[in-house]
Formats: C-alpha cells, structure tokens, sequence
C-alpha cells in the first residue's frame, strides 16, 4: 500500500537521517501495540500529532492517506460492537448484544490504527524512497553475517520503487491514448469495459517488459555483478538531533512496555 | 472545424507543492484546413498545450473553443468523447498504444468504440491502412511483430480509422530514420491536401516544419512567442535563438554565404529547393 509520496520540504522531518526516522516509526508502532490504557494511547495521539506539526506539510496529505483505510477502521469497531459480549450490556436485539465495552473496545482498536497509519505516513511524506532504501540497507546489514542477501533486497526494493512513478505516468498515457482512441471508462457494457481494460493492460505490461530487458542490459553494461561490495554516492549522515529521536523513542517504547 | 484558445493557462498538480504551471495565457486560432506546426524547445509545452484541442487536458484558466464546443475549467462537459472522434490525437510513440492480437483489429478498436458495425470498420481498416503505405498483407499480422517505422503506421492509422476532420500529431517522426521520416511525412501531406484535413504536427525538425507546414506556432516556457507562415517567422532568427529554436538547414547555409558576400539577410530561403534557385539566380548574376 503507497501510504504517501515523497513531498520536498525544509521541515526538520525532512532534515532527519532516514535510519532515526525509520528506527523512531518502527518503535512508535510497536508502542502503539503494547499500551492497553486510553490515557496511554490518547497521550501517543497528542506526541504523534505535534510530530505531524512538525513536518509542516498541510494536515489535508494526512487525512488523505487515511481513507484508503477508512474501511479497516469501520470494519473493526463494527465487529467489536457486534461481537464483543462482555461489560454492560446497553441495547439487545436477538443475536447480537451492544456492551459499553464492545464500543470501547472497537474505538481504541480504531484509534490505534489511526496513529499507526499516520505515522507511517509522516515517514513516507518526509523521506525520499531512495533514502529510505538506503536505510533498509544500512539498518539490515548487519543480516550479511548469516548471507542474507541485504544488498540485493535494497536494489530490488530501490528499483520497484524508482518504478513505481514511471508506471503511473506510462498508465497515464496509455489512458490517454486510449480516450483519444473514444475509450470513456464511465459508459459502456459489461463486454466493451473487459476490451477497454485489456486496451489498457497490454501495453502497460509490453512496456514494463521491455523497460525491464533495457534496465537489466543498462545494468550489465555497467559491470553490474550480483552479490558484489558497491558504494553509494548518497552517504548518510546521523547527527545529533537524529540521537535525540531515536533517545526519545526508546523511552517511549520503554514507558509503554512498563506501563 | 476551427480550434481557438482565449487566454487559457494549465497547472499541473495544482495546490500541491509539486505544482508547475505550464501554459501561460495562451492565445490562439487554428483554422480549418490549415495545416499547422507547433515547435519550441522541450518542455515548452507543447504536448501539454495538443492535449487540450481534444479535450484530454482542461485549461485551469480560460477557454478552449473546438468547434462549436467550449471548454472551461469548471464545466463538466458531456460528450467529449465526441469531440475526440471529431479531433484525432496522436501521441509520441503511438505504438505503445497497441494491444490487439492482429493489426486489423487494432485498427478496428477506435472505430467500433464509436458505434461502426465490425463490417464497416473492418472496411475503414483497409482503405486506412493503404493511406498510411501499409501493404494489405499487414492486416493479420500481430502488431508486436512489426518494425518501429510500421508501428507507428499501425497507430497513425489507428486514430485515421476514426475519420477525424483535425488530426494532431505529437512529434511523429521521433525516432525514425531520415526515409522514414519523409515517408511520414508525405502521408499527412496527402491527408491535407486530398482528404482535406486539418493537420497539426508538433515537431523539433525545422527542415520538416518549413517544408511542410504553411503556418507556425513557436512556444517558448508556456507563452506564444512567434505565429505567422514559416517565411514570417523565420526572419526573427533572433527571436527564435532565445526560444532555443535554429533555422532550417538551407537558411543557415544561406545566412553563412550572404555574410560573406555581402548580401541582405532579411529574405533568407528555407528549403532546399528555394536555396538552389537563390544560388541559381546569383552565379547566374555573378556570371553575367
Ligand atoms: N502530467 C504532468 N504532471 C506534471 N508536470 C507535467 C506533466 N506533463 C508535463 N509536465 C511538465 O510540463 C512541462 C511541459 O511539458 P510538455 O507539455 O510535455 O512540453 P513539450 O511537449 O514541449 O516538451 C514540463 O516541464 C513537464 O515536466
Ligand atoms: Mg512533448
């Protein structure tokens, strides 16, 4: 799921080391799952939401990325109230039983979903996907001592991400073609929609294939060599305030572990 | 069918930070029949500026009139499936639009879109596929089989199977081979002067645009700088530089000799034909 894309900033988010950045959202989700008490949860609401601030992009990239989710968040409280047979119950109709904590419960399960999901998008909002390759990379090499192979992971994840803008654009072209071509997705039976949708597909798989031969040629011309010791020309840097972060989501990890 | 823009303006992405704002107040009239040329340096706007002749693109500011239709940013306008029958685009490097398993058949697609019986257009298909030099053998060949040159034929005729009366044509000749080029070329020659079409043709080849064109649009970041017949617009050679657009082949040759002989500057010949006779004419004079 693409929570968020890349949007260019000056906001000390942008400025942090994709690592602290990436160590903090995996902490800060954990601690999201550990904590049982609202008063916890709200309190990781109120940080999540100055973080949000922080990034001073506009709120509505946020409220965005959740309605992809909405749909997990109703599901959840819907089969909690339903279900959930325990605490008071306010109001019976044959089967099913509404209990105060069916209601509580499927409201903090929603809650947590919540902040989970934005502050993954707070990641991916602020931080360049090739960053957040280099990241992966640097965080898991540590695995190379077992022969995982950590660099080729990153390449492929870096390369599927490169992609990802292109495809959209080359689908944007494609439709295009095809409406001039008096494709109008809106109208039509069942039948033209099945031909219209293949007019889509088989140029948009023609051209990821042939892009995949030209990028696999590119590389091997290039003295590409799987499994070989590369360098990055983009060097991370972690500085001080990237401590500070990472210091502070392990405190929070810790309180919540402990609370 | 005429085409005119009132001061139309296009962003891309707007209010997002990844907006750009890519035509500025545009001003323009294309009229029936001509057969017209775009030029301006990548990323002038060019392709940004086509897609709104067929009502892919809507201006963010003032109105696109295509014929009777108006296009206005916060109009939902019904049928402009319509007005995409009526006005043909041609996207650079068509072939990627190919999807279908014989040549015939993706000829046939835009047609039958438009409500033809599979007989007619299957029809339209051959008459479409002799204007664009394609031998009949070529019907129930699979389009993937086919060489760059003859897929872009495919496509062209593709969007020609439509009946189009104005057809666009985003720098149709990118990427082929001079003879390509030129037989390209002379299949939008034919369809301007015998089916009577309104043709527009985007292109960066200023020998082409001269040779073919008898009106010239010069875009330059998003603004129209130059309009008038390649032999008006071609005596801004200033003009032109700073749109980053050079002369055609001949005028150069000819503005390189004037220089050295002395003679005026201001008339210079931009196909090769005109150079001659103008070499012609002066041995001819330096002879006598
Ligand atoms: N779909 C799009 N989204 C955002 N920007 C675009 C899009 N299409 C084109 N642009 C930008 O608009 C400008 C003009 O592009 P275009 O109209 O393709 O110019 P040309 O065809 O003259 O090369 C370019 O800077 C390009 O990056
Ligand atoms: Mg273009």
């Amino acid at each position: 799921m693409i929570i968020g894309k890349y949007l260019p900033g000056h906001s000390i988010w942008h400025k942090l080391d994709p690592r602290s950045k990436l160590i903090t959202v995996s902490l800060f989700v954990i601690s999201c799952f550990l904590v049982g008490y609202w008063q916890a949860l709200v309190a990781l609401a109120g940080l999540e939401l100055l973080g949000i601030l922080a990034t001073r992009l506009p709120l509505g990239y946020f409220l965005k990325s959740l309605r992809p989710i909405l749909f997990f968040v109703f599901l959840t409280v819907g089969l909690q109230v339903l279900f959930n047979r325990q605490g008071e119950i306010i109001f019976e109709f044959g089967f099913f039983a509404i209990t105060d904590e069916g209601i509580g419960n499927g409201l903090f399960m929603a809650l947590r979903l919540i902040i989970v999901v934005l502050v993954s998008t707070i990641l991916t909002l602020t931080t360049k996907p090739s960053d957040l390759t280099l990241a992966l990379e640097s965080l898991f090499s540590p695995l190379r001592a077992i022969k995982f192979p950590v660099a080729e992971m990153a390449l492929m994840i870096a390369i599927a991400l490169r992609f990802v803008p292109t495809l959209f654009e080359e689908t944007q072209k494609i439709l295009k073609s095809q409406a001039s071509r008096g494709v109008d997705i809106t109208e039509g039976k069942i039948r033209d929609k099945v031909s219209q949708l293949i007019s889509l597909l088989v140029p948009l798989f023609v051209l990821s294939f042939k892009r995949a031969e030209n990028l696999a040629n590119a590389m091997e011309v290039r003295g590409y060599v799987p499994g070989m010791a590369r360098s990055s020309i983009n060097l991370l840097k972690w500085k001080g305030q990237d401590s500070i972060l990472v210091i502070g989501a392990i405190a929070i990890f810790a309180l919540s572990l402990w609370l | 069918m005429d085409i005119r823009f009132k001061g139309v303006s296009h962003i891309y992405n707007q209010k997002t930070p990844l907006e750009v704002r890519v035509l500025h107040n545009v001003d323009l009239e294309i009229k029936k029949g001509q057969f017209t040329a775009i030029v301006g340096h990548t990323g002038s706007g060019k392709s940004t500026l086509i897609q709104h002749m067929n009502a892919l693109l809507k201006p963010t500011h003032g109105e696109v009139c295509i014929g009777e239709k108006v296009i206005r940013e916060n109009e939902k306008a019904k049928n402009l499936k319509a007005v995409r029958q009526k006005v043909g685009l041609v996207f650079q490097f068509p072939e990627y639009q190919l999807f279908e398993e014989t040549v015939e058949k993706d000829i046939m697609f835009g047609p039958m879109n438009y409500g033809m019986s599979a007989e007619n257009a299957q029809k339209r298909a051959k008459e479409v596929l002799q204007i664009v030099g394609l031998d009949e053998a070529f019907s129930n060949a699979s389009p993937f089989g086919l060489s760059g040159g003859q897929m872009r034929r495919v496509a062209i005729a593709g969007i020609l199977a439509m009946d189009p009366d104005v057809l666009i044509l985003d720098e149709p000749t990118a990427g082929l081979d001079p003879h390509g080029q030129k037989e390209i070329m002379n299949i939008f020659k034919e369809l301007h002067e015998i089916h009577k079409k309104t043709i527009i043709l985007v292109s960066h080849d200023m020998d082409l645009v001269s040779e073919y064109a008898q009106h010239m649009i010069v875009m330059h970041r998003g603004k129209v700088k130059l309009t008038g017949s390649p032999k008006e617009v071609f005596k801004n050679s200033q003009e032109l530089e700073d749109c980053g657009i050079t002369l055609p082949i001949p005028a150069r040759n000819y503005q390189r000799i004037a220089e050295k002989l002395g003679l005026p500057l201001n008339d210079v010949p931009l196909t090769v034909d005109e150079f001659i006779d103008r070499i012609a004419a002066l041995s001819f004079k330096g002879g006598a």
